[in-house]
């Protein structure tokens, strides 16, 4: 009924997604696309890391780990990014989808930070000798972890779904100012703090096989990350518009296929 | 002029009061302090070469744990009795007297750290030249503590647990403070100057008192509303 009646109003402009009803479908829709992007990229990305991919002539076969972890690293950031740009924009124009993509985007940019750090300590291990150096890079993503324990406390914390939306939505946006100033302030102490930094942009050229296996895997940790999001903001739909009619007759449906 | 420090003065003025008439409250803040300054020897060991090195860092972090205990006092208790709502109701601008309590909580809780730190620095041995540079660190660093503390407090207001989130929240943003906080005594130890660090600091005290205010507002209208 309502669908019949609010149709001609919405255009076909994209932001009619911005509506819970409209996007619940949509999200369905271009999650298994995604998955399936993903799973793809990820074996095109693995093959190109571990056959075609030569062996570096200084780490040896150590070096294979960045294929998984440069693109966490990268994905950690910009999942925060993309977190805090959707918290801004809930903020501005009121939009509860927004809030819901930027909770529903966390715990897989938390996710992104734990694998970076782990596959960098197994790294590290090998190459510097220690699984963990206080090198500008690894803290500040150490930090960015924190920073999404934090968001993810804060919005678990409070029941009231509206507060804890906004709430979250200004840590967000707090912490994104802060990153840089983070980065560059740890950067500064370390180089302060010990003199031969070890780095891990020290690779002067690399293969153009190494870089393709990377940009591939990077593509794929997008298409993943979606994939992962749209799934996980559609339960997330439910439970906040559980008292909208079209919400009940999903669930029948859903109780249905059952 | 006075209808904009009227409203500041007169929340100032309050909160003050309000922290001279509890002063065991503030005082247990400071003592937290030095109590946790005078663990580390105990830990670490006292061969003074050691303690010497780590004093900067020691009294740093210290003080950043005190700051973080103090900081759910300042909106608690006006929350609690209402005072919050009506604050918020009133015409006045919400950021000038959010500015008024954070710099009432600070001199209250912040400016006794800074005055007592240079007697336990001695007890680490730092070399006299040195207490100036903390103490000036200290003056301009913790304030940036209370500023960003405070969007921590509004956001975890009246919430379960809120203690610990509070801590989680803030801690990571503390980081900067600290490095140049405990790398200005450091610096000025080692020779090459505290010019750096202190400026930045203060960059960093006048940026944080532009921003934080701010989200700070929003974060208490969010938490009553």
């Amino acid at each position: 009924m309502m669908k019949e009646m609010k149709r001609p109003e919405r255009g076909k402009s994209l932001f009619r997604f911005a509506a819970p009803q409209l996007f619940y479908p949509l999200a369905g829709a271009l999650a298994p696309w995604f998955a399936g992007a993903a799973a793809v990229l990820t074996i095109i990305g693995l093959w190109l890391a571990f056959f075609v991919a030569p062996t570096d002539a200084q780490q040896g076969e150590v070096y294979r780990v960045i294929f998984i972890h440069v693109p966490a690293a990268w994905m950690s950031m910009f999942v925060y990014l993309i977190m805090a740009f959707w918290s801004a924009v809930g903020l501005v124009m009121n939009t509860r989808l927004s809030f819901m993509m930027a909770r529903a985007l966390a715990p897989t940019g938390a996710m992104f930070c734990v694998v970076a750090l782990v596959t960098g300590a197994l790294w590290g291990k090998p190459t510097w000798g220690a699984y963990w150096v206080w090198d500008a890079r690894l803290t500040s993503q150490l930090l960015l972890l924190f920073l999404y324990f934090g968001f993810m406390a804060l919005t678990e914390a409070i029941e009231d779904p509206r507060r804890a939306d906004k709430a979250g939505a200004i840590i967000a946006l707090v912490g994104a100012v802060n990153v840089p100033i983070i980065y560059f302030s740890v950067k500064w102490w370390n180089t302060l703090h010990q003199g031969a930094s070890v780095s891990l942009t020290k690779a002067p050229s690399m293969a153009a096989t190494m870089l393709a296996g990377m940009l591939v895997m990077a593509l794929a940790s997008w298409a993943y990350t979606i994939a992962v999001t749209l799934w996980r903001v559609r339960p997330l739909i439910l439970e906040r518009e559980r008292h909208a009619e079209w919400v009940a007759a999903e669930l029948d449906a859903l109780e249905g296929r059952i | 002029m006075s209808r904009t420090l009227g409203p500041f003065a007169a929340v100032l003025r309050r909160d003050l009061l309000l922290a001279w008439r509890g002063r065991a409250d503030v005082l247990v803040t400071l003592a937290f302090f030095v109590v946790v300054v005078c663990l580390f020897p105990f830990g670490v060991g006292a061969e003074t070469n050691q303690l010497r090195s780590i004093a900067p860092g020691v009294l740093w972090v210290a003080a950043l744990l005190a700051t973080l205990l103090s900081l759910h006092r300042l909106f608690a208790q006006d929350h609690a009795d209402g005072t919050l709502e009506q604050l918020l109701l009133s015409p006045e601008p919400t950021v000038l007297w959010v500015v008024a309590k954070i710099v009432a909580h600070w001199i209250a809780t912040g400016m006794p750290l800074v005055l007592v730190a240079p007697a336990l620095a001695l007890l680490f041995d730092v070399e006299q030249g040195a207490l100036g540079v903390l103490v000036l660190s200290l003056a301009l660093g913790t304030p940036i503590l209370a500023l960003l503390g405070a969007v921590g407090a509004a956001l975890t207001l009246g919430l379960r647990g809120g203690g610990m989130l509070l801590a989680l929240l803030v801690l990571p943003l503390f980081v900067p403070v600290l490095i140049f906080g405990a790398g200005a005594v450091d610096s000025h130890l080692s020779g090459t100057g505290a010019d750096a660090h202190i400026l930045l600091l203060g960059g960093g005290l006048l940026g944080a008192l532009a921003l934080a205010p701010v989200a700070c507002a929003a974060a208490l209208r969010i938490a009553v509303e």
